[in-house]
């Protein structure tokens, strides 16, 4: 409809069109100039610390500041993963998020499955409690849980921090789940069940395949959250050789703080896996923002 | 809903459903209401949390509460929060939303740019903090180096100088230039705040999948009636994305009372408690100073504090978040 409105207007004044094409180029070029100064200055960030981390000491404190390292020195990136045994945080940071995601992905769909497709007593209340968890900050809870696991005696062992991961997974992933089980046609499972398939089978054998893209986007946004979690290692790990990247990072500040060099090599470490992970699923990353983005 | 079959089938359903949910089950009591219950608990005990219950903590009724009052840092920590809030929540809105707008354009290597753009929010963490701490370093940081090349640095001083009142003022708010960002008291909360904007890549995504819901045909027709650019944003875009904004903006808020990570690792609170935030004060009564009951009391207060701005933000969304009919 409004396709024809603006061809009859089309027909009806040229002149009006060319005026606003060139209009729009102008715009265009505008636009255009605006997102490179802005991706400049984006860019800075990233920049500076990249020539830094692979200055010496003269270098990074050169003023004014170089814009081309005069010389590589790429061993500032051995020395980082040497001087304090990085390559442990990062092995346990890996085998902590593993778990993690293992135990959020799990969990998050089985309850996710129980209420999108099973009908119990008490689903829906049970529904908007699970969406009103989603409001309460986790400072709340923090002392509580700290008293729980120190109780049991969990404190400096990675369990603090897997365990809650198997317990449900969070409502936010929950949810994500139970949103994308609903868009599943009820055929498949009724087809299924007909053939005497139990819930646990539909669940796993039909379900689960069919949501490999929600599976995909939940397990990267637990990597990257637990990843980057620095409040529960903090209060949990104590000992040195239990640190994750996020508190040996922070470690490596406290005492090698007027070395930016070997700091910056030693984030750089700490962002590849991330920065691997994004440039291979990409594309779930930006699902994860819209889908949460959505349930607004 | 399961009316008229037989009694075991609906047990066996209802068993059934509730063994599926009972991972979040248990959760929900061991990890969100216990816990909430024994922090209400705790509100009214000083206790330090690693000693025996039983033997070492001291029931004092309202004393936690009481003590507020006269803790200056709990009021220092909760303005330092609401600062930062208040100045970064409307800023990063404002600024997503804009950046949203620029690569909703379509131009060749649109996608690139997106990328960047929100590259910061996936690295983000104690590693991105680490750069921008050198960044912001005031004698080496690259900041205050391209303020001085762009001559924003000199621009001010100039200004500072030649423009009546505004040395005064800058005295007044006791503002340093060329900014010491990190290590002056009146620059700290700024520095951390525009840290804040290098993190707008998250709500930009949103506003992209937010402005693919806005129909085409309301720019053709305003387009039609002469609408210039800057009026199809105000009067279409922006009234079509509100309920976009209006999430975007509980969810800032809810973040924003959390701030913790930056100023634990780059300032520690520091200087003069002009970055002690909310969070870090409470973690510091808590796993510092070992008062848990104190500490617990905190917590609940920035809940309610939370709850409320929610609420209000909620409420008033009736005023300004257009719900198109037949979507909702």
């Amino acid at each position: 409809m409004s396709q024809t409105v603006s061809n009859a207007f089309c027909t009806l004044r040229p002149s009006f069109w060319r005026r606003r094409s060139t209009h729009d180029r102008l715009w265009k070029i505008l636009t255009v100039f605006l997102l490179v100064v802005l991706s400049v200055i984006f860019s800075v960030p990233f920049y500076r610390s990249l020539v830094s981390s692979v200055s010496n000491l003269d270098g990074v404190y050169a003023s004014p500041p170089r814009l081309w390292p005069e010389e590589f020195h790429f061993e500032n990136y051995v020395k980082a993963l040497t001087i304090l045994p990085f390559g442990r945080f990062v092995y346990n940071s890996l085998f902590v998020c593993t778990w993690c995601v293992t135990g959020q992905v799990l969990t998050a769909s089985i309850v996710a499955y129980a209420f999108a497709r099973l009908r119990w007593v008490g689903r829906d209340v049970w529904f908007v409690v699970l969406l009103a968890t989603m409001m309460l900050p986790p400072q709340v809870t923090m002392i509580p849980h700290y008293i729980i696991f120190l109780k049991l005696d969990w404190i400096d062992t990675f369990k603090p921090l897997i365990v809650p991961s198997f317990l449900g997974g969070g409502a936010v992933f929950i949810f994500l789940m139970r949103q994308f089980f609903k868009t599943i046609p009820l055929e498949l499972e009724e087809a299924a069940r007909l053939d005497g398939c139990s819930n646990l089978r539909i669940f796993w054998d039909i379900m689960m395949p069919l949501s490999s893209p929600a599976v995909a986007t939940i397990s990267v946004m637990s990597f990257i959250a637990h990843w980057q979690d620095f409040m529960g290692p903090l209060i949990y790990l104590g000992s040195f050789e239990n640190y994750t990247v996020s508190i040996g990072l922070r470690m490596f500040q406290s005492i090698y703080g007027s070395f930016p060099h070997y700091m910056l090599a030693a984030s750089h470490i700490t962002l590849l896996p991330v920065l691997v992970l994004f440039f291979l699923a990409q594309k779930y990353f930006v699902q994860g923002i819209i889908l949460t983005g959505m349930k607004g | 809903m399961t009316g008229g079959k037989p009694f075991l089938t609906r047990l066996q359903n209802n068993g059934q459903g509730y063994l599926f949910a009972a991972p979040w089950l248990l959760g929900f009591f061991c990890l969100t209401v216990g816990p909430m219950v024994f922090s209400l608990f705790l509100c009214f005990f000083r206790w330090d949390g690693i000693t025996s219950f039983r033997d070492h903590a001291a029931f004092v009724g309202l004393e936690n509460f009481r003590r507020l009052a006269n803790d200056e840092l709990f009021f220092k920590a909760f303005w330092n929060t609401a600062f930062y809030a208040f100045l970064s929540v409307p800023l990063g809105v404002a600024a997503s939303l804009m950046l949203a707008t620029l690569l909703n354009a379509k131009v060749r290597g649109i996608a690139l740019f997106r990328t960047l753009f929100y590259l910061p929010n996936v690295l983000a963490g104690v590693a991105t903090i680490m750069v921008w701490f050198w960044l912001l370093n005031p004698e080496f940081g690259a900041l205050n180096f391209l303020l001085k090349k762009v001559g924003i640095i000199g621009l001010v001083q100039w200004g500072i100088d030649h423009i009546p009142g505004v040395a005064g003022l800058m005295a007044r708010w006791e503002l340093s230039w060329p900014p010491l960002w990190l290590a002056d008291e009146s620059w700290a909360k700024p520095a951390l705040i525009l840290m804040s904007l290098w993190n707008v890549g998250g709500g930009m995504l949103i506003y992209l999948a937010g402005l693919q819901n806005v129909p085409q045909h309301l720019y053709e027709v305003a387009e039609i009636d002469g609408a210039g650019r800057l009026r199809r944003f105000v009067y279409i875009t922006i009234p079509m994305l509100t309920p976009t904004i209006f999430f975007h903006l509980v969810m800032s808020i809810i973040g924003s009372f959390q701030v913790f990570t930056q100023s634990f690792i780059m300032t520690n609170g520091g200087p003069n408690n002009a970055t002690l935030f909310y969070v870090l004060y409470l973690y510091r009564k808590a796993f510092q100073h070992f008062e848990m009951g104190y500490a617990s009391v905190l917590a609940w207060i920035l809940f309610a504090v939370i709850l409320g701005l929610t609420l209000m933000v909620l409420r008033s969304s009736r005023l300004w978040v257009y719900y198109e009919g037949e979507r909702r």
